[in-house]
């Protein structure tokens, strides 16, 4: 642990490394310019546009390319990149953007107003996942001049909000690149152009993807490094073999096996590390199924929940990485209802008389009913917890069956047919609980979209708790309106959110500056740089 | 010539098989849950209904199974793969990058596993019973009965980490550009061990099937009577039952090619090569299946290939075969 916090601190100050660590050799405080960075990415994508596709896996390469509007600090405060400021009408219906001067495209063209306005109207509203719901209520986008533009709004839209979604949900491209064109289809869709510290060299399917150093770059003198380089590597033992053979220098965002993640961190030529990564917190879930008699009854599902040993299944499956949750909430956030405890800690007795008094009592051969669990494999350790939980409520009477499908398959199985008792999945925390968590619980999401309400499950309260703090610009009101939501569905568990649990990076401790912020493998590594 | 309309026959003989290969996987796949929106939004972790509902729309899968079945056949009847819905761009080209490393790595795979494994099955044998053939007969089994991803990890451990001497993935040098006969070397270096991996459990079969072959042949007449004309062992070994003996062996790598693509899924994945075996795979993840169709046809294309050699190959060994049809 030790020698984590001295690297970081290595990375961030050297001035404070003089000073705390005076045994450090100072050669190489200065940073050096050149060399190639090796990244390892886990699956191939099919559009490389972060203003079409918001998914980790886009932003691990085109975040060094193309730019968002603001980026976050080590702290996960929003901070400036394309845009310089910000401020918000007292309404909250008006929220104006000043842009930074002298930005120019890779092509050569200037960065304008406009091309904000063509993004946040045409792309982010209409196709971008996940900011189709945010800008809802976007209803024009004004540019008074080439570096304003002004965000209307039909509802008020809390600025911590708009600016935490802004860092993966506000990146911009090229208007006169994709104008008037077929945007999915268009190919700068896969040789992205931006504004970025690298510029997009190659992309060879099933290899690598390549990008080099913006001459032009409006940081002056950076970035450091001559490239980036990112090779695909699906096989999680053969992206180990990657990095310890030195062919990849970086795998972010957990993309390795977790025994390979335990192993690495005994090897001294890596860090392996969650700092720099908190903007991006996951959960094991367990979803309900509201239309089976047995599981709408919430003592059931309290019953189910303390049936569980989540803290046995952390240490022992998960190598000790994460802990169990509270509530939808992650700690790191800064909605976080201080002092929350897990609701329903691991007591089977407890859990045996939740079901005995809601009149499931054991039967032939111990058994008080059957369940079927379709586990939704974006993860190793989502069959993993399956498995857990089908011996666990087989202790209390509960059978489980397990049934398998690929992802596709078990996401259309629970999202759209409704074919499933209980799930385990992930969900995934971003910044804000207004961008991807309270989907989970609000009702009215049509049948078939991944990851939203589809279990059956209704609560007027909820909806409107939701409805209100989206639309909240008091951010002490609207923490507080998340506290009352947060307690309302840890009373009602509709989804059981199990574990909460960081991603982990990898990285060759050759790599300097880096993890310097909330977000860092999905930021533009312009101040980046490698030890000879 | 009479060869050539053989294989005319026999190659217009293929054409349904073809066609009845990609309805039955077209119609299969439709059984199979969720589609390429499925597997789209699961990779961009999650979107909303409207979102999903117009990429149903663009990929047009909202039109009904027997349309798209027949829109994409009639589009194979123009020799148009269609488009990949994965990488946006026509299945043919997807398919052309990713074949010169399929086929580089089967071929030469195919190679070693015919060259060492007839040697080995020659030598076993030649001294059948005795502790050389014992000990190549074990390694046969060893070979076989191991599954190639361990074989491959093992080998990344052993040579790439440990000894440091070959690379642990890739199909070729991207930090240096190379060309012409450097190029050729480094690619040769980065197959190495997948070429090894891939070959070790044909090489098991051949040495099988040689072994057993050459034992055959050599309680045969001719054998007898050549070495009663007081013919050398060596010349004996090698024209009259070496001869003999690769007929089996032959057949076998007709057999094989179709086997060895569906082997060289793992070994691609394994050694991060891009090649057939692996875009296969991914477009079943993806639901991608103008691609994964396309794949079938240029995979059953090779197969019909590789066959073709293979009763060229039969004339030359048996003239016979050749003159009966």
């Amino acid at each position: 642990m030790s020698a984590n916090r001295r690297q970081f601190l290595l990375s961030t100050g050297a001035l404070l490394v003089t000073a705390a660590w005076p045994t450090i050799s100072f050669s190489q405080t200065e940073p050096r310019r050149g060399g190639v960075l090796n990244v390892h990415l886990g699956s191939e994508q099919r559009i490389l546009n972060p203003s079409l596709r918001a998914s980790t896996g886009v932003y691990i390469v085109t975040s060094k390319i193309i730019e968002s509007l603001v980026d976050l600090d080590a702290d996960g405060k929003p901070v400036p990149q394309l845009a310089t400021s910000w401020t918000s009408s007292a309404d909250g219906k008006t929220i104006t953007f000043k842009l930074r001067e002298g930005v120019k495209w890779h092509d050569g063209k200037p960065f304008t107003s406009s091309d904000v306005q063509y993004n946040a109207l045409e792309l982010w509203k209409k196709q971008l996942n996940f900011a189709t719901a945010l800008q809802l209520y976007l209803h024009a986008v004004d540019t008074p001049d080439a570096h304003t533009v002004v965000f209307r709004y039909e509802r008020p839209m809390p600025l911590d909000l708009l600016l935490r979604a802004l860092a993966d949900l506000g990146y911009v491209v090229p208007r006169h690149v994709y104008e008037k064109t077929n945007v999915l289809e268009n190919p700068a869709n896969t040789a992205p152009i931006g504004t970025g510290p690298f510029r997009f060299v190659e992309y060879q399917r099933g290899q690598h993807i390549i990008a080099e150093r913006n001459p032009n770059y409006w940081r002056k003198g950076l970035p450091y490094l001559d490239r980036v380089v990112w090779r695909i590597i699906t096989d999680k033992s053969a992206a180990t073999a990657a990095l310890e053979t030195g062919q990849v220098q970086l795998s972010a965002y957990s993309q390795l096996s977790l025994a390979d993640l335990d192993r690495l961190r005994k090897n001294p030529k890596f860090e392996v590390r969650s700092k720099g990564l908190e903007a991006n917190v996951f959960n094991n879930t367990l979803e309900f199924n509201f239309r089976r008699k047995e599981l709408s009854d919430v003592r059931v599902r309290r019953a189910i929940v303390h049936a569980i040993d989540i803290g046995f299944f952390i240490d022992n499956f998960l190598y000790g990485l994460g802990k169990p949750a509270t509530g939808p909430i992650p700690s790191s956030s800064s909605f976080f209802p201080k002092g929350s405890k897990p609701p329903y800690p691991f007591d089977t007795k407890r859990a045996e008389s939740l079901l005995d008094e809601a009149g499931y009592k054991r039967g032939k051969g111990g058994v008080r009913f059957t369940l079927k669990l379709v586990p939704i494999q974006n993860g190793e350790d989502v069959p993993l917890l399956a498995t857990f939980v089908q011996q666990s409520l087989e202790q209390v009477g509960i059978k489980v069956e397990i049934v398998q499908y690929d992802i596709a398959g078990a996401l259309n199985a629970v999202y759209k047919d409704a074919a499933f008792d209980i799930a385990t999945g992930w969900h995934q925390y971003r910044g804000d609980p207004a961008v991807s968590t309270t989907v989970w619980y609000r009702s009215g999401s049509p049948a078939g979209a991944p990851w939203t309400n589809q279990y059956g499950w209704k609560s007027d309260k909820v909806d409107k708790l939701i409805d209100d703090a989206a639309t909240e610009i008091d951010p002490a009101k609207r923490r507080a309106l998340y506290a009352d939501w947060v307690k309302a569905v840890n009373e009602d568990l509709p989804i059981w959110m199990a574990t909460e649990r960081e991603f982990y990076s990898v990285v060759s401790r050759n790599v300097q500056n880096g993890h310097n912020n909330a977000r860092w493998p999905s930021s533009s590594w312009h101040d980046t740089w490698l030890k000879a | 010539m009479r060869l050539f309309a053989l294989a005319g026959r026999r190659l217009l003989a293929a054409l349904p098989a073809l066609l009845i290969i990609l309805a039955g996987l077209f119609l299969l796949l439709q059984l199979a849950p969720g589609d390429t929106v499925d597997a789209l939004v699961a990779q961009m972790g999650g979107g909303d209904a409207t979102m999903i509902a117009n990429l149903r729309e663009y990929y047009r899968l909202n039109d009904s199974v027997s349309v798209r079945l027949g829109d994409y056949l009639w589009r194979l009847v123009h020799l148009d793969l269609g488009h990949s819905a994965i990488y946006g761009k026509p299945v043919a080209l997807v398919i052309a990058e990713r074949l010169p490393a399929t086929l580089l790595l089967m071929g030469s795979s195919l190679a070693i596993a015919f060259a060492v494994g007839m040697a080995f099955g020659v030598l076993a044998a030649r001294r059948v019973n005795r502790w050389p053939d014992t000990l190549i007969s074990t390694l046969g089994l060893v070979f076989y009965a191991t599954p190639s991803f361990w074989f491959g990890l093992m080998g990344i451990f052993v040579f790439a980490i440990w000894l440091d001497w070959l690379p642990s993935g890739g199909f070729e040098s991207i930090d240096v550009s190379l060309h012409g006969l450097a190029r050729v070397a480094d690619i040769a270096w980065h197959l190495t061990l997948p070429t090894v991996t891939l070959s070790l459990i044909f090489l098991a079969v051949y040495l099988r099937i040689m072994r057993a072959s050459m034992l055959e042949v050599s309680t045969q007449d001719f054998v007898r009577t050549a070495r009663a004309k007081g013919v050398g062992e060596t010349a004996v070994v090698v024209r009259h039952m070496l001869r003999n003996a690769l007929l089996p062996m032959v057949t076998l790598i007709g057999l094989q090619a179709g086997t060895m693509l569906g082997g060289s899924v793992v070994v691609e994945t394994v050694f991060a090569l891009p090649g057939l075996g692996r875009l296969a795979y991914e477009s079943v993840v993806q639901r991608d299946l103008n691609t994964l169709l396309g794949i079938v046809f240029v995979s059953a294309l090779l197969v019909i290939a590789i066959n073709f050699l293979v009763d060229l190959l039969y004339a030359r060994l048996d003239p016979r075969i050749a003159g009966t049809h």
